[in-house]
């Protein structure tokens, strides 16, 4: 490991709630994966003698039942995989998509450059809740058009924060070496510029994953993404939101799950933006 | 007298480049919305293709589309909005009128709200730089940005409303602000934390600048530094984010609408959505963007009198 | 009579995360009263962080210990009241950019009423006019109108004669001029210098003139003071200091000025070396790798401040002793 990044290590692990919100991301992961494991109820099991019972350890189920008798820890921990599945992936997505356009802008400059970051300011203009609905309305409910909208989400900061590094790398001498050397422009984004992003990448990768997560889960919310009878922690907080006089535990159960997954994700991104001293623009 | 008229012309300059984006951004939703498979009759029960081709007549579907865009910015431009697909009673116009004022007030209290309690926050952590209220302020506004609000509003009804019983739980009462107020407090959480930390940063950067060294050298109480000298230059952050905040306002009373039972028009974008209402939709579109828009002239103008470099000369 | 201003053994550290660097070191001296003091030395040698210290002006990151007396009132040690009574008022300070030390976003009245409302209790409109009375004793033409103007509307020239006005407001006993010329174009700086002169004459106060330049401060300061690395090392009568500089430091500077009249020089007279990093501290005399005479002694113990005459000296080989 280089020394910076040596650095970079240790800063994190002096930032204690950093280290502890990573401790507990890590937990509700292995949790999610390994649910299915700890307690055998099936995720569409019903359950007719403890409809919307109350959670106790003690009891059938540990964290209750909702109004159809599903137990809510196998059901939150599914919903727990998918969001963090769709989470996953629509982040690569936008990192790929965001470090590709950003190192195309950054790297050819000028007129070209001009025009994509001004492509980005009017994107970024526009909440992108109205876009989903418009491309829900002309398309209906589409599960790619789902990934496509929920990536659009983080690939604007992306884009943008690399867009400023490579043209910053770009100035430098070692590039112009590569270029005299008639090294090709692609050959040079990737051996060159790309390796220098890292930095920058790895935390706003981490910082667009909870984002998208909270898209996503606000979408299902809706009624617009996940399905039933898929379910996702948005979905569940929807179930619960119903509930809410009779039944909190139904809401409360994922909502504290998202909640937690959210704010520890983000306590972690800051925390890597800290410790590897990466600045906006 | 001069600055006035000049403010003025600036205004109207900003104005003059509003409203074509606004007519483009129409446009484009219009013939967009137009070209895509499918239409709002799709999801019907089958009908008999006459039927089809009366509703479609009726509403003036089977025309070519560019003499729909022309009748549709005409009725526009009288204020129609058209009439809406799926709630057949109703003109989307009426929708609007009835929502409308329930989600205006929702979201303007909400970013005031965010304003009045983030900026103060922002600064007071900023001053108090490294010491328990900051990192603890700091801690809050990292919670209240990942925690989203359909999360948090349920909680707070649970507690306030059934536990405590001080507020309903949800519901509406056209003239009565308790119904208001646990909505506009969860909508207003994300981006009142937002504006604390921004306003801290901020903050933090103008006190090292050189004339806050200057007004502190002039032996002016700290408060008078900070309310006179440092406040508006560090507020420049916030302006900019006026607008993502409204965006992000707008987003957001979707859900709060949606689980505190408030007649706004967010829930007829998300039905007009699913349900495929073209008018509707459009509609709530023009609307969604003109406020956005509107904002965006507004901040303009509050960056003129932020910073006075900005301004135009004589 | 006693001193305007009595510095006692100050010492200006800034504390980073692994280190803590020393800006002043155990620094005294005094301003007497109406006198003008010229405080001299290159960048780094901890000439301005000693003023800002003493006006309590440094970041949260600086320890500073010592005493600082103001007119018998011991400011180190003060309370934000009894400090904010006096800055601005009987102890100013200018400082060194006057195209960043004034608010952008305030007008150039305000600015310099808002001192009168604070200290001298006026109504926000006698200071006003107050203010423009300030703005014609340091030559700015048609001051009404400049009193509503915003500071990037005025010249770098202007923004100082600002900030000069600004200092003057409550007649003050010392004011601190920080290198007010070095952003300047060499015409401006003339005028500027000229400025202070006849302020100084017509309010009849101390002042403290802080500057890399001996240039500058010659023919201008009774007394000069010569830092080194957060050092004191010669103190004297500005014209005794010039004709006949004791400390090698102070003769160098000298043989570096530009000399106005006789032949030109083939080349620029320059001083080989760096002044130490002040992480770097070194035992011995802090100038004793870039002197001519340096000797054993020199390196091993660092040579204290003695009277010399009517001035001291910090060298162990001073010139003509």
């Amino acid at each position: 490991m280089s020394a910076l990044a040596r650095n970079a290590v240790a800063r994190f692990r002096s930032n204690r709630a950093a280290v502890a919100a990573l401790i507990v991301a890590l937990l509700i992961i292995v949790l999610s994966i390994a649910g299915p494991w700890i307690n055998p109820n099936g995720n569409d099991t019903l359950d007719w003698l403890h409809t919307a019972a109350r959670p106790g350890l003690a009891q059938a189920h540990w964290f209750g039942t909702d109004r159809l008798g599903r137990d809510l820890f196998v059901r939150t921990l599914e919903g727990t995989r998918v969001s963090l599945a769709i989470g996953l992936v629509a982040s690569a997505v936008s990192v790929l998509l965001g470090i590709g356009y950003g190192a195309i802008a950054g790297y050819v400059g000028g007129r070209t450059d001009h025009l994509m970051m001004r492509i980005i300011e009017i994107v970024s203009g526009l909440p992108l809740i109205f876009f989903v609905i418009f491309v829900t309305v002309i398309f209906g409910r589409n599960v790619f058009l789902l990934f496509l909208s929920i990536g659009a989400v983080a690939w604007l900061t992306m884009a943008r924060i690399v867009r400023g590094q490579t043209m910053s790398i770009r100035r430098q001498e070692f590039i112009e070496a590569a270029v005299a050397s008639g090294a090709t422009p692609a050959r040079i984004i990737l051996r060159h510029v790309i390796p220098n992003l890292m930095g920058p990448v790895i935390v706003y990768a981490t910082l667009s994953v909870p984002q998208i997560i909270l898209f996503e889960s606000f979408l299902s919310f809706l009624g617009l993404g996940v399905q039933e009878p898929g379910a996702s922690l948005g979905t569940l907080v929807a179930d619960g939101a119903g509930e809410l006089q009779a039944a909190p535990w139904i809401l409360l159960v994922p909502g504290t799950f998202l909640a937690l997954l959210l704010l520890c994700l983000n306590i972690c991104g800051d925390g890597l933006r800290d410790a590897l001293d990466v600045k906006e623009g | 007298m001069a600055r006035l008229a000049a403010m003025v012309r600036y205004f109207l300059t900003r104005l003059a480049t509003a409203i074509p984006t606004l007519f483009i951004i129409v446009t484009i939703t219009f013939f967009v919305m137009r070209a895509a498979p499918g239409g709002p009759f799709d999801e019907e029960q089958t009908l008999p293709p006459e039927i089809i081709a009366n509703l479609q007549n009726a509403y003036g579907l089977d025309q070519p589309v560019w003499r729909q865009y022309l009748r549709y910015m005409t009725s526009l431009a009288h204020g129609d909005f058209g009439p809406s697909f799926k709630y057949k009673d109703f003109t989307v116009t009426e929708l609007i009128r009835q929502g409308f004022p329930v989600t205006l007030k929702l979201g303007s209290i909400a970013i005031v709200l965010a304003l009045l309690l983030g900026i103060p926050l922002g600064a007071v952590a900023a001053v108090s730089h490294n010491s328990v209220l900051d990192h603890a302020t700091m801690s809050l506004a990292v919670l209240g940005l990942a925690i989203p609000s359909f999360v948090v509003l349920p909680v707070l009804a649970l507690l306030f409303g059934i536990h405590l019983h001080w507020l309903p739980v949800a519901g509406w009462e056209p003239g009565s602000l308790k119904y208001l107020v646990l909505p506009t407090a969860a909508l207003a959480l994300p981006p009142l934390a937002y504006i604390a930390r921004l306003t801290r940063g901020s903050m933090l950067e103008v006190l090292q600048s050189h004339f806050i060294r200057t007004a502190i050298a002039k032996g002016l109480p700290l408060r008078t530094v900070i309310l006179r000298h440092a406040m508006r230059p560090a507020l420049l952050p916030v302006a900019s984010y006026l607008v993502p905040a409204v965006a992000a306002i707008m987003t957001g009373s979707l859900v709060v609408e949606t689980i505190a039972g408030l007649p706004g028009i967010g829930r007829y974008l998300v039905q007009g959505a699913v349900n495929r209402d073209y008018t509707l939709v459009l509609g709530m579109v023009i609307i969604y963007s003109a406020l956005l828009i509107g904002m965006g002239l507004l901040v303009d103008m509050l960056y003129a009198w932020l910073d006075p470099r900005v301004r135009p000369q004589r | 009579m006693a001193a305007t201003l009595s510095v006692e053994n100050l010492n200006v550290s800034f504390t980073q995360p692994h280190s803590s660097i020393a800006a002043v070191r155990q620094v005294s001296l005094e301003v007497a009263q109406r006198e003008c003091v010229a405080l001299v030395g290159e960048s780094g040698s901890g000439k301005t962080q000693l003023f800002l210290a003493a006006m309590r002006l440094l970041p949260k990151n600086a320890a500073s210990d010592g005493r600082v007396l103001f007119q018998g009132v011991e400011l180190l040690g003060a309370d934000n009241a009894a400090l904010n009574r006096v800055r601005g008022s009987k102890l100013a300070m200018i400082f060194q950019d006057p195209m960043t030390s004034l608010t952008p976003h305030l007008r150039i009245g305000t600015q310099l009423a808002e001192v009168l409302v604070q200290h001298a209790g006026l109504s926000w409109r006698d200071a006003w006019i107050s203010a423009g009375r300030m703005l014609e004793r340091v030559r700015i033409a048609e001051p009404q109108r400049r009193l509503r103007q915003y500071p990037h509307e005025l010249s770098g020239g202007m923004r100082q004669r600002v900030l000069i006005g600004m200092s003057l407001l409550c007649e003050p006993s010392l004011v601190i001029a920080d290198e007010p010329t070095a952003s300047l174009d060499v015409t401006v700086q003339a005028q500027i210098m000229g400025l202070l002169r006849t302020m100084r004459r017509e309010f009849d106060m101390a002042l403290v003139l802080i500057s890399h330049d001996l240039a500058v401060v010659a023919g201008f300061a009774d007394r000069i003071l010569v830092m080194y690395a957060g050092r004191i090392v010669e103190n004297g009568a500005a014209a005794e200091l010039l004709r006949r500089p004791r400390h090698p430091y102070t003769a160098e500077l000298i043989r570096c000025m530009p000399k106005m009249a006789g032949p030109l020089a083939p080349r620029m007279a320059t001083l080989a070396g760096q002044p130490p990093r002040p992480q770097e501290p070194q035992p011995g005399c802090a100038f004793a790798p870039r002197c001519a005479r340096a000797a054993q002694r020199c390196r091993a113990e660092r040579p204290p401040l003695r009277t010399l005459g009517a001035g001291a000296v910090a060298c162990y080989f001073p010139l003509d002793p």
